[in-house]
């Protein structure tokens, strides 16, 4: 069900961990819906990335789309972070099913999510950075039997 | 561990050699349709009369109660939907439990969609039905109570004696979904006042696509499938007979087998219980430890989630299964864990394991082996465990 790079990213997972003192941190999801992302970003005087982990409560690919973002905004400027779409992440795992696709907006949420608590840190405003929603799913519908 | 170990013998079980001997002439040699008349179709048919008897036998019916169908799920379609509809003059209310199995719940819930009432009734922490609940739920309009023998997710074993009485006492048809209890725990649908069964082969080391519907002698219900005139008029379509054969012959090797299996997979059940709750730290059993389908474990392990524990444990060639809402295609997790009280999180960390009597304690223990290691591993990464570790420390 899963490509080989979900599969590669899932069970070999990059940059899991934590910061002290991090840059930023940023937690999206909730249990109900059994996915919780957290990312901390260390970023230099430069506004680079240096370090970025993750720590991931969910299934496969929820830890695959937390590790592959991880991979895509290390070493990136805060600008660049901000590039990195859902659809990047599902891009770079050659692709997700079609009802894991939830997990790659919560990873560019959880990025999103880092990155605002950096610029409330740091009383600075990120050009094109909009408060994450605390919640990705509000908007999925019911299925109708 | 190179062998597949396979615990998920609630979703399906190996068809046994015997069976698919017994059923293989079926398709070659004996292909007749049991409805013509020439001497070669009518072997056909005392093949499906003895099928008949050898089904009606796991639970005390007379083989005229039985009628095949192509699954389990056809059968509690029929059952309820056939119900209400010969039940039209006295009511259109249906009681059923929180923790059925979908072809009940979204039968019901389709039903109540098009004019029907529905009375989901609550259990108890282990999943119990409560009784008390049930009998305050009888209107005088209820034409039917379904509730399941035992539990596909947890196993746990409904007091049908007494929904039985209760159901009998009030002249109300009483259905029970018996797909996971059939061939498993001993039956009696006379002692138990059981009016409708649902059974599914497959879940008895049987083929997959054939099912049966006890309906009780004067229970007056129509047929749901039209078209010709099998199974007494009252579910249409030529008979599967391979299937039907191999369900006579794997329900026969069940009747005979019960006794040991049952003694053979608590043994299994009760090693990986006691290895898995002294050697995992923050782990539940889920469902009732005593009142309990001999093959059923379900676990859930907090802080993690039940698909990467299963693709992890696959990895390592263990098929097993969970409730969260990864696996079951939507985002809740298994209405079951929820109704017996599980918050969101701990539900989605759930693992259902179901022995069968193939299973060595070899493999059991290896199992316990692999499970340790791949929590240990998924709470490394969790933000949950960190939290927690955090607040406690």
């Amino acid at each position: 069900m899963y490509t080989q790079k979900v599969m590669d990213h899932f069970t070999n997972p990059r940059n899991v961990g934590e910061i002290e003192n991090a840059s930023g941190v940023g937690t999206v999801g909730n249990a109900k819906c059994g996915d919780i992302m957290r990312i901390y970003l260390d970023i230099n005087a430069d506004g680079v990335i240096n370090d970025v982990k993750f720590k991931t409560f969910g299934c496969g690919a929820a830890v695959a789309t937390s590790s592959m973002a991880t991979e895509l905004v290390k070493g990136k400027t805060v600008q660049e972070a901000l590039q990195v779409t859902n659809k990047a992440v599902m891009e770079a795992l050659d692709g997700l099913p079609p009802v894991k696709v939830h997990c790659s907006l919560l990873a560019e949420e959880a990025i999103h999510a880092a990155l605002w608590d950096y610029a409330e840190k740091n009383n600075m405003k990120i050009e094109g950075l909009e408060k994450p929603k605390s919640d990705i799913h509000e908007d999925e519908e019911e299925v109708e039997y | 561990m190179e062998k597949k170990i396979y615990l998920d013998n609630a979703a399906t079980t190996k068809t046994r050699p015997e069976v698919v001997e017994a059923m293989l002439p079926y398709f070659t040699e004996l292909y007749g349709n049991p409805s013509s008349v020439y001497e070669y179709a009518s072997q056909n048919k005392k093949a499906i009369d003895d099928a008949r008897t050898q089904t009606a036998k796991v639970i005390g019916a007379d083989p005229s109660e039985i009628y095949f169908t192509a699954s389990g799920t056809e059968a509690d379609n029929w059952a309820i939907k056939a119900t209400v509809e010969a039940y039209a003059d006295k009511g259109n209310h249906i009681i059923t439990s929180k923790i059925e199995h979908h072809a009940i719940l979204h039968t019901c819930e389709y039903l109540a969609k098009h004019g029907y009432e529905v009375t989901y009734v609550d259990v108890d922490e282990n999943g119990i039905i409560k009784l008390d609940e049930l009998e305050k739920a009888i209107r005088p309009t209820t034409v039917l109570i379904t509730v399941m023998f035992a539990n596909n997710e947890i196993g746990t074993i409904q007091p049908i004696k007494e929904i039985g009485e209760l159901a009998k006492k009030n002249k109300i048809l009483f259905h029970t979904d018996a797909v996971q209890a059939y061939g498993q725990v001993p039956i009696d649908v006379k002692e138990l006042n059981i009016d409708m069964l649902s059974a599914s082969a497959h879940k008895l080391n049987g083929p997959k696509g054939i099912g049966l519907l006890y309906i009780r002698k004067g229970v007056k219900i129509r047929s749901y499938v039209h078209g010709g005139g099998q199974e007494r008029q009252r579910r249409a379509g030529t008979e599967n007979v391979p299937g039907i054969v191999g369900f006579g012959k794997a329900a026969e090797i069940a009747l005979a087998t019960i006794k040991e299996r049952e003694e053979k997979e608590c043994k299994l059940r009760e090693l990986l219980m006691k290895r898995v709750l002294s050697e995992v730290p923050f782990v539940r059993v889920n469902g009732d430890k005593v009142r309990r389908l001999p093959n059923n474990i379900n676990f859930s392990f907090q802080f993690i989630e039940g698909e990467s524990l299963l693709i992890m444990l696959d990895m390592k060639n263990i098929c097993a299964s969970s409730g969260s809402a990864c696996t079951s295609g939507s985002l809740d997790p298994s209405h079951v864990l929820l109704a017996i009280g599980l918050p969101h999180e701990i539900a989605h960390g759930s693992l259902r394991l179901t022995v069968s009597d193939e299973i060595t304690e070899e493999e059991i223990n290896y199992t316990v082996d692999q499970i340790k290691e791949i929590v240990e591993k998924l709470r490394e990464m969790s933000p949950l465990y960190e939290d927690f570790m955090k607040k406690s420390n």
